[in-house]
C-alpha cells in the first residue's frame, strides 16, 4: 500500500519532496511569529486550492463559488462551538455532511437539467450570493454584524477546543495540506480519477467508455465540498469571527482558485507552489510598500492582478508544469 | 444461433423528415457486418440509435436478448457495445496510456489490471510503443486506432466502428483492415461498421446492408450485394457516375 | 400601504432596469459576436461612473451631456482590451479566458479603489430632487431620463447593427466565423469593434446610472453579477432579451426592496436566475445553442 504510493514517483523528485516536507516540519522552529502567520495563510490557500482542483483540475467543472462551502463549514462548526459548547472536532463531522448536500444540490440541479461551461460557473455564484444574503439575515449566528468566537490570550494550546497559539493550527493546516495531497494522488491514478480526467476532457467521449458522467461529476463537486467545509472549520477557529459580508464574498470564491491556477490547474503541486508563489510574493511587496512609507489599500490587489495576467499570458498550463520540467520531472504537457 | 444484435423496425424521424425507415437487421456473434449507403442514407442515425444517442421513434432494438433502445450511451456501452467517433475524439491532454486506461477501468477496479489490459489492447493495436505520448501529438491514423484501442478496453461484445477509415491513405486502410480481422479471428470480436469506402467494406465485412433515403434496398454477403441493380442504381451508379 | 406606492417603485424599478439592461446588452453584444464572456463588465461601468463623477466635480459637466464621451473613452478601452489582450486568447479554452479577464477585473477594481478610495460617492444635479407626476404616479426625474437615454442608445445600437455595413459585418461574424474569413472580413478588428461597442454601451450605461445610484469601487463585481444575470434571464446573446432582462431585474429588485428589506434584493435577483437556469437555459429570448 505504501509502496503503491510512490510508485511512479521520479528519485529526485522524491527527495525534493522529502527535503519540502522536512522543511515544512522544522518551520516553527525557525521562523518567527510573523512569518509562521504567513506560513499558516500559504498552507491555507494550498489545502482549498487542492480541494478546489479535485472538481476544475480533474472533472473539469468551473466552480466559481467555493466560499460557499468554506462558509458553510465555518458557520456550522462555529455555531456547534459556540452555541452547544461542540468540540471543532465534532464540528467536522457536521460541517462536512452540511457543505456535501449543498455540493450535492447544486450539482444535481446543474447537471440534471445540463447547465455547463460558463452558466455552470454562474449558478455556482448565484448560491454562494445566496448564502451569503442568507445568512446576512440569519440573526441566530449573528446576521450581518458578525459571529464570533471567544479568544484569549492562550500560554497552552487545546486541541480539542482548537484553543491556542498558532503552531497548533500550522501543524493542523499543514496536516490537513499533506492529507489532500496524498488523497489526490491516489485519486489521480484510480479509477475515479481517470474517469474525472475522462470527463474533463470530453465529455461525450467519456460517455460512449461506459462512463456514468453524471455520477461522478457529482462525486467530484461532493468531495470537493466535503474537503472545502474543513477549511471553512479551520478558518472559523483561526481567525475567530465570520462575517457573511467577507466569507460568502464572490472575491473570497476567486481569491481561493488563484493558486492553483497559477501554480497549473489539474497538478498535485500546482496547488501548493501556486499558494508560496501568490502569497510569498504578496508579502514581500506589502513589505517593500510598508518599508517605502506607504500603505495603499488595493496596491496588494493590483499586484495579484498583475501577476495573474502575466501568467496567463506566459505560463497557459500554470507554474508547475512549467517548474517541472526545467527539473527534468516529466512536465505533463507539451 | 440467435442475433448478438437485433434491430427490428427501428424508426427515426427529424422534424417530419424519416431519417430510418423501419429498419431490420440480425448480427450475429463473430460476424463482421457492414452497413453502407450514399450520404444522407440514414447510417449515422441508425449508429447513433443503436449507441445510445437517440431513442428510436419506433420499433426495437435489442443486445445480447435484451432491450437496449432508449438507454444513455454509457448504459449501452456498460452492456458491451463499444463505439468510435466519426471525427475521432481521443483525449487530447491525456497520453495513449491514459487514454485506453480510462475505457480499462470500466471493468476493473484495481488499478494494475486495468494497466494490464490497456497494455494488452495497445499491442494489439500496434501503439504500445507511442504509450507514453500525448493524445493531441498523434497523426491521423494514429488517433484513429487510439480511440478503436479506447473502445476495446472496455471489454466491448460488438464493436460500432463510424466511417472508421475516412480520410486514411489505402496503405493506412488496409492495416486498419488487417488489425480488425486479426481481431475478429483472434477474439471473436463481432464488429458492426458504418462506411464508405469500399475497399475496406469488401475486404472486411462478411455481411452488406444497403441504406437507401433511411430504408433497406439490399442485404447479403458483399459480391453479391454490389451486383444487385437497386444497389448499383441507388449508390455505386451514382458514385461511379462521379 | 396605499397601491400607488407599489405602482410608484414598480415604475421606478423599469426605469433603472432599462439602464442595467443596456449595460447588459453590453455583455450579450460582446458574447454574441465574440464568444467571450467580459467578467470585467461591472468594473468597466464603474469606470465610467467615477468619469461621470468627474466630469461632474471638476467641471460640473452634466452626465447625460457627458454620456457620449464617456461612451466613446469606454469604446476606446474596450477596443484596445480586445485587441491586446483578448484576441489572442479567442481559441484558449474558457476558463483561460475567464482568469484573464478576472484579472483584469481585479486590477480594474484596485487601481479605482486606490484612485478614488472606499467612500461612496455621487452627483447632485439641480434635478436631482424633481420628479414627475402623472395623476397618482410619482416618478423621480432622474429616473426618467436615465430610462428614456438607456432607450435612445439602445435604438441607435439596434439601427447600427440593421442598416450600416459594418453592423452588417459583425452579425455575419457572430452567425459564422469561418464564413466571415472566407468572405475575407477582418474578424479580429471586427471583434474589438464589437468589445468597444459592447464596452460604449457600458460607458452610457454609467454615466445614466450616477444619476441614480451612488458609486463605490466595491461595485465593480456587483455589477458584473447583474449583468450576467439579465443576460441569462433574458437569453445570452440576444439584444431585445437583454433589455426585457434588465427591465425584469430591475422591476423584481424593486419590489423585493419594498416588500422585504433592500439588503435581500439581489438574493430575489438570483433566485429568478437559477428559475431561469433550470427551466429555460437558454434565457426568455434566446435560442438554444447545442
Amino acid at each position: 500500500m505504501i509502496a503503491a504510493l510512490f510508485e511512479g514517483v521520479l528519485r529526485h523528485g522524491l527527495a525534493l519532496l522529502v527535503v519540502l516536507f522536512a522543511a515544512l516540519l522544522a518551520a516553527p522552529y525557525i521562523v518567527n511569529s510573523y512569518l509562521l502567520a504567513i506560513l499558516i495563510i500559504i498552507l491555507y490557500y494550498a489545502y482549498v486550492g487542492q480541494a478546489w482542483n479535485i472538481m476544475m483540475g480533474f472533472a473539469g467543472q468551473l466552480s466559481l463559488g467555493h466560499a460557499l462551502y468554506v462558509g458553510l463549514g465555518a458557520y456550522t462548526a462555529a455555531a456547534l462551538f459556540v452555541k452547544f459548547g461542540l468540540s471543532p472536532w465534532i464540528g467536522m463531522l457536521a460541517a462536512i455532511p452540511v457543505a456535501m448536500t449543498a455540493g450535492a444540490i447544486i450539482g444535481f440541479l446543474a447537471f440534471r437539467f445540463r447547465v455547463g461551461g460558463v452558466y455552470f460557473a454562474i449558478l455556482t455564484i448565484a448560491f454562494a450570493e445566496f448564502a451569503r444574503v442568507g445568512f446576512d439575515h440569519f440573526t441566530w449566528v449573528g446576521g450581518s454584524s458578525g459571529f464570533f468566537l471567544p479568544v484569549a490570550n492562550y500560554t497552552t494550546s487545546d486541541l480539542w477546543t482548537l484553543r491556542g497559539r498558532p503552531v497548533m493550527f500550522y501543524y493542523l493546516i499543514l496536516t490537513m495540506v499533506v492529507i489532500a495531497f496524498v488523497l489526490c494522488r491516489i485519486l489521480l491514478r484510480s479509477r475515479i480519477g481517470t474517469f474525472w480526467l475522462a470527463i474533463r476532457e470530453d465529455e461525450e467521449a467519456a460517455r460512449a467508455i461506459g462512463i456514468d458522467t453524471f455520477r461522478y461529476k457529482m462525486y467530484a463537486v461532493v468531495l470537493s465540498a466535503g474537503m472545502t467545509s474543513l477549511a471553512g472549520v479551520f478558518f472559523a477557529f483561526y481567525y475567530n469571527n465570520l462575517f457573511p459580508e467577507q466569507v460568502f464574498n464572490i472575491a473570497r470564491s476567486i481569491e481561493l482558485i488563484l493558486a492553483p491556477i497559477i501554480g497549473g490547474i489539474g497538478t498535485l503541486f500546482g496547488p501548493i507552489l501556486g499558494a508560496f508563489l501568490l502569497t510569498g510574493l504578496s508579502e514581500t511587496m506589502h513589505a517593500i510598500l510598508q518599508g517605502l512609507g506607504v500603505d495603499v489599500p488595493g496596491a496588494k490587489q493590483v499586484f495579484y492582478g498583475l501577476c495573474l495576467l502575466f501568467v496567463v499570458m506566459a505560463l497557459p498550463d500554470g507554474v508547475w508544469p512549467w517548474v517541472a520540467r526545467k527539473l527534468g520531472l516529466g512536465g505533463r504537457k507539451p | 444461433m440467435t442475433a448478438l444484435l437485433s434491430v427490428t423496425g427501428a424508426t427515426k424521424r427529424f422534424r417530419g423528415l424519416l431519417a430510418v425507415d423501419s429498419v431490420l437487421l440480425d448480427v450475429q456473434p463473430g460476424e463482421i457486418f457492414a452497413v453502407i449507403g450514399p450520404n444522407g442514407a440514414g447510417k449515422t442515425t441508425l449508429f447513433n440509435m443503436i449507441a445510445g444517442i437517440y431513442r428510436p421513434d419506433a420499433g426495437e432494438i435489442s443486445f445480447a436478448g435484451s432491450r437496449i433502445d432508449g438507454l444513455s450511451p454509457d448504459q449501452v456501452c456498460r452492456r458491451g457495445i463499444g463505439r468510435t467517433f466519426q471525427i475521432v475524439r481521443p483525449f487530447p491532454a491525456l497520453t495513449v496510456e491514459e487514454n485506453v486506461m480510462a475505457g480499462a477501468f470500466l471493468h476493473r477496479k484495481e488499478r494494475s489490471a486495468a494497466l494490464q489490459r490497456a497494455h494488452e489492447v495497445l499491442w494489439q493495436l500496434d501503439l504500445f510503443e507511442k504509450r507514453d505520448q500525448l493524445a493531441s501529438s498523434l497523426t491521423l491514423p494514429d488517433r484513429k486506432r487510439l480511440e478503436v484501442a479506447r473502445a476495446l478496453a472496455t471489454d466491448p461484445k460488438l464493436l460500432l466502428l463510424d466511417e472508421v477509415m475516412a480520410g486514411l491513405r489505402p496503405t493506412e486502410t488496409d492495416r486498419m483492415v488487417e488489425i480488425f480481422r486479426k481481431l475478429n479471428r483472434e477474439t471473436g470480436l463481432t464488429i458492426l461498421l458504418i462506411e464508405h469506402v469500399m475497399r475496406a467494406v469488401m475486404a472486411l465485412a462478411q455481411r452488406v446492408l444497403v441504406l437507401h433515403h433511411g430504408a433497406v434496398i439490399a442485404q447479403g454477403v458483399p459480391a453479391d450485394v454490389v451486383r444487385d441493380p437497386a444497389v448499383i442504381h441507388s449508390y455505386l451508379g451514382a458514385e461511379a457516375a462521379v | 400601504m396605499p397601491a400607488e406606492i407599489y405602482l410608484n417603485v414598480a415604475v421606478g424599478g423599469i426605469l433603472t432596469g432599462l439602464v442595467y439592461g443596456l449595460m447588459a446588452l453590453g455583455l450579450s453584444v460582446i458574447f454574441g459576436v465574440v464568444r467571450v464572456v467580459n467578467f470585467a463588465h461591472g468594473e468597466m461601468m464603474t469606470i465610467a461612473m467615477y468619469l461621470a463623477i468627474l466630469a461632474f466635480s471638476a467641471l460640473k459637466l452634466d452626465p447625460l451631456v457627458m454620456m457620449v464621451p464617456i461612451a466613446a473613452v469606454l469604446f476606446a478601452l474596450g477596443y484596445a482590451m480586445q485587441a491586446a489582450l483578448i484576441n489572442p486568447f479567442i481559441n484558449r479554452p474558457e476558463h483561460s479566458q475567464f482568469i484573464l479577464l478576472v484579472a483584469v477585473a481585479i486590477i480594474m477594481v484596485n487601481v479605482l479603489l486606490i484612485i478614488f478610495g472606499p467612500d461612496a460617492r455621487n452627483v447632485m444635479t439641480s434635478y436631482s430632487f424633481d420628479s414627475f407626476q402623472v395623476g397618482p404616479l410619482i416618478v423621480d426625474a432622474t429616473k426618467v431620463y436615465a430610462g428614456a437615454a438607456a432607450i435612445a442608445v439602445a435604438a441607435v445600437l439596434f439601427a447600427f447593427f440593421r442598416f450600416t455595413y459594418v453592423g452588417q459585418a459583425i452579425r455575419a461574424c457572430a452567425d459564422n466565423y469561418t464564413g466571415a474569413l472566407v468572405v475575407g472580413l477582418n474578424v479580429k478588428q471586427l471583434y474589438a469593434l464589437t468589445f468597444g461597442i459592447g464596452a460604449a454601451c457600458v460607458g452610457a450605461a454609467g454615466a445614466m446610472i450616477v444619476l441614480i445610484v451612488d458609486v463605490t469601487p466595491a461595485l465593480g463585481p456587483a455589477y458584473t453579477l447583474l449583468a450576467f444575470i439579465i443576460v441569462i434571464t433574458g437569453g445570452l446573446g440576444s439584444m431585445p432579451g437583454a433589455l426585457l432582462g434588465g427591465i425584469l431585474i430591475g422591476l423584481t429588485e424593486a419590489m423585493a426592496g419594498l416588500l422585504f428589506s433592500p439588503s435581500a434584493k439581489s438574493m430575489f435577483a438570483f433566485g429568478l436566475l437559477v428559475i431561469v437556469l433550470l427551466f429555460r437555459p437558454q434565457g426568455i429570448m434566446g435560442k438554444r445553442v447545442a
